[in-house]
Formats: structure tokens, C-alpha cells, sequence
């Protein structure tokens, strides 16, 4: 697998695994109109995903299903951080905001690189994450003005920084970490990163429950 | 504390406002973010306005104690003087 490959499965199984995760609110989001707003995030993830799947596809010679689809759960490159199955509020933001303030670092660094192409899909996304972040942020505020938020919110954040560690290279890390130090003002442990060489057990779960209707489906079933 | 926005879209550039619905947020920030998901994710909107409900001054009581009937439309036809009058104008452009 060329390293050009590598990082591209990087990034969507990511955006899919993270887009998955959110999806799971829908239904039963804290009001209807966040319900509404954050499906349609877990949508946008997982457009990009099917973006960058599709690179992938191209350079190894098959479609973006199979890519998606078709791996065992060993050889999916997400970040465990985003494989967590955490159907709790103040956790659920924490990740959002974790993950989209790496996110940024990572997109940023994608956009002035060599690869043209690579450069154009990390642009389109940053424009689409833009809202993301704007949205993850304006919850952040919220929680840690309110009484009960605070404290549960930085518990979360707490819970998860190791992980969220895990989601970049060493060479980003340091960004991320000077980002989230001073938009939360103060200093963040000094913890190992939960990196991408192991996965969450429920990634596994995740898996078999989204892969479930492609291996029922019959071979050469359209949607 | 949520504040109801009541949210207008435009379909596209000249068009008029129309009301869309509305949308409950804690403030605008997030009445902003739950408009665009609701009312313009999929293209149909070329702008919105968001409206606390609040600023709205309502007018909703219509007296009518002598049931004025002829200043309503249903009491006054104006068929048959359209009629005469596009006769006539076709009149005058013959001559």
C-alpha cells in the first residue's frame, strides 16, 4: 500500500467511522433542531468519506463500496478516538470539538501540500468542516457557561484527550495541542496518545452492524 | 432559556421572503447554524431571515360590527367590466 494511500484511508475511515458514530444520535438528540443539525454533520462525514474512498478505489482498481465495505476491521486506519461508542452529550461534544480542532491542523497541513489533487478534496473539505467547527465551538461555550456542563465537559475532555492525541502524526501534534491549550486555557497532560496501531473493540460491533446489509444483498444489487 | 426564531427563506435572488417555519435555539449562533441545516441544506434557500419571535408585532383582530360585505372582493365583479374595457382597447388599436 503506497503512503499516498495510507493517508487517504487515514482520513476517511476516520470521517466514516466518526460520521457513523454521530448518526447514532439521530432520533434522539437532545432537542429536534440539534437532532436535525447533527445528522446532517454525520451526513457531510461521511460525504467525505465517499470522496476520499473513491481516490482510493481509483488507485488500487476497484469502487469505494469495496474500499469502505469490504475490510476486515484490522486493516481500517481510523483513529481509535473516533471508534468509541459513547452515546453521552458532554462526551459527544467533547469528541466533536477534539476531533474537529485536529481536524483543522490536519486539513490545513493537506491543503499546501504537493499533491494537487490531495490539496483540492482537503480544501472543499475545510470548507464543509468550517460549520463543523463553528458549531462544535458554540457548544463548547455553552457547556462551560453553564453550572452542570462544566464540570461534565471537562470530565469528558479529560476521558478523551489521549485519545485525541492519537488522531494526529508527531509532526502535528504539537499544533493541535497549542490549539486546544489556548482556547481552553490551560495546560493539557503530558499523556500517551492512543494511536492508530490498535483499535476499539467496538470498532468490530460497528462494523459487522454497518457492513451487514452489503454482505446480505445480493451480488450486483443497485441502489 | 430558548428563544424561537421564526425563519424566512428566499428561493432565489428578486424573490419575495416567505415564511418558512421556525427554529428553537439558546441563541443566535445556534438559531443560525439549526436555520441552515433545516431550511438550506439542500440548495433551496438563497438567503434566510431569522426573526426572534419576540420582535414580531402581531395584528390579528379584524372588527367588522356592520359586516361591511362590499369592501371585500367577493362583493364587487369585475368580470364583465374587464371585459369591456379589453374590448375597448382592441377597439382602439384597430383604428
Amino acid at each position: 500500500m503506497s503512503d499516498r494511500v495510507g493517508l487517504l484511508l487515514q482520513l476517511a475511515d476516520d470521517e466514516l467511522i466518526l460520521g457513523w458514530r454521530n448518526s447514532e444520535w439521530t432520533g434522539i438528540a437532545p432537542f429536534l433542531e440539534e437532532d436535525v443539525a447533527f445528522s446532517s454533520i454525520a451526513q457531510n462525514e461521511i460525504g467525505h468519506a465517499r470522496a476520499l474512498y473513491e481516490l482510493v478505489a481509483r488507485e488500487l482498481g476497484t469502487d469505494a463500496d469495496a474500499v469502505a465495505f469490504d475490510r476486515p476491521p484490522e486493516q481500517y486506519r481510523s483513529a481509535p478516538l473516533v471508534e468509541l461508542r459513547r452515546l453521552e452529550w458532554a462526551l459527544t461534544i467533547a469528541r466533536h470539538w477534539l476531533y474537529e480542532t485536529a481536524d483543522a491542523v490536519r486539513l490545513e497541513a493537506l491543503q499546501a501540500s504537493d499533491d494537487a489533487e490531495l490539496a483540492g478534496i482537503a480544501a472543499k473539505m475545510a470548507r464543509e468542516e468550517a460549520y463543523h467547527r463553528i458549531h462544535a465551538d458554540m457548544w463548547l461555550d455553552r457547556l462551560l457557561a453553564s453550572d452542570e456542563g462544566r464540570p461534565r465537559l471537562e470530565e469528558a475532555l479529560d476521558e478523551l484527550w489521549p485519545y485525541a492525541l492519537g488522531v494526529l502524526d508527531d509532526e502535528l501534534r504539537a499544533e493541535f495541542v497549542r490549539r486546544v491549550e489556548a482556547r481552553l486555557g490551560r495546560s493539557q497532560p503530558d499523556v500517551d496518545p492512543v494511536g492508530r496501531d490498535r483499535h476499539e473493540a467496538e470498532l468490530a460491533e460497528l462494523l459487522d452492524e454497518m457492513t451487514s446489509v452489503r454482505r446480505t444483498a445480493p451480488a450486483g444489487a443497485r441502489w | 432559556m430558548t428563544v424561537v426564531y421564526e425563519v424566512f427563506r428566499r428561493e432565489r435572488a428578486g424573490a419575495a421572503m416567505q415564511h418558512a417555519g421556525s427554529v428553537a435555539a439558546p441563541d443566535a449562533r445556534f438559531a443560525e447554524i439549526y436555520a441552515r441545516e433545516q431550511y438550506g441544506r439542500r440548495g433551496e434557500s438563497e438567503a434566510l431571515w431569522l426573526v426572534p419571535r419576540d420582535a414580531v408585532h402581531e395584528v390579528s383582530e379584524f372588527v367588522d360590527e356592520f359586516d361591511l360585505k362590499y369592501r371585500r372582493v367577493d362583493g364587487y365583479s369585475i368580470k364583465e367590466r374587464l371585459k369591456e374595457a379589453r374590448e375597448l382597447a382592441a377597439g382602439d388599436r384597430r383604428r
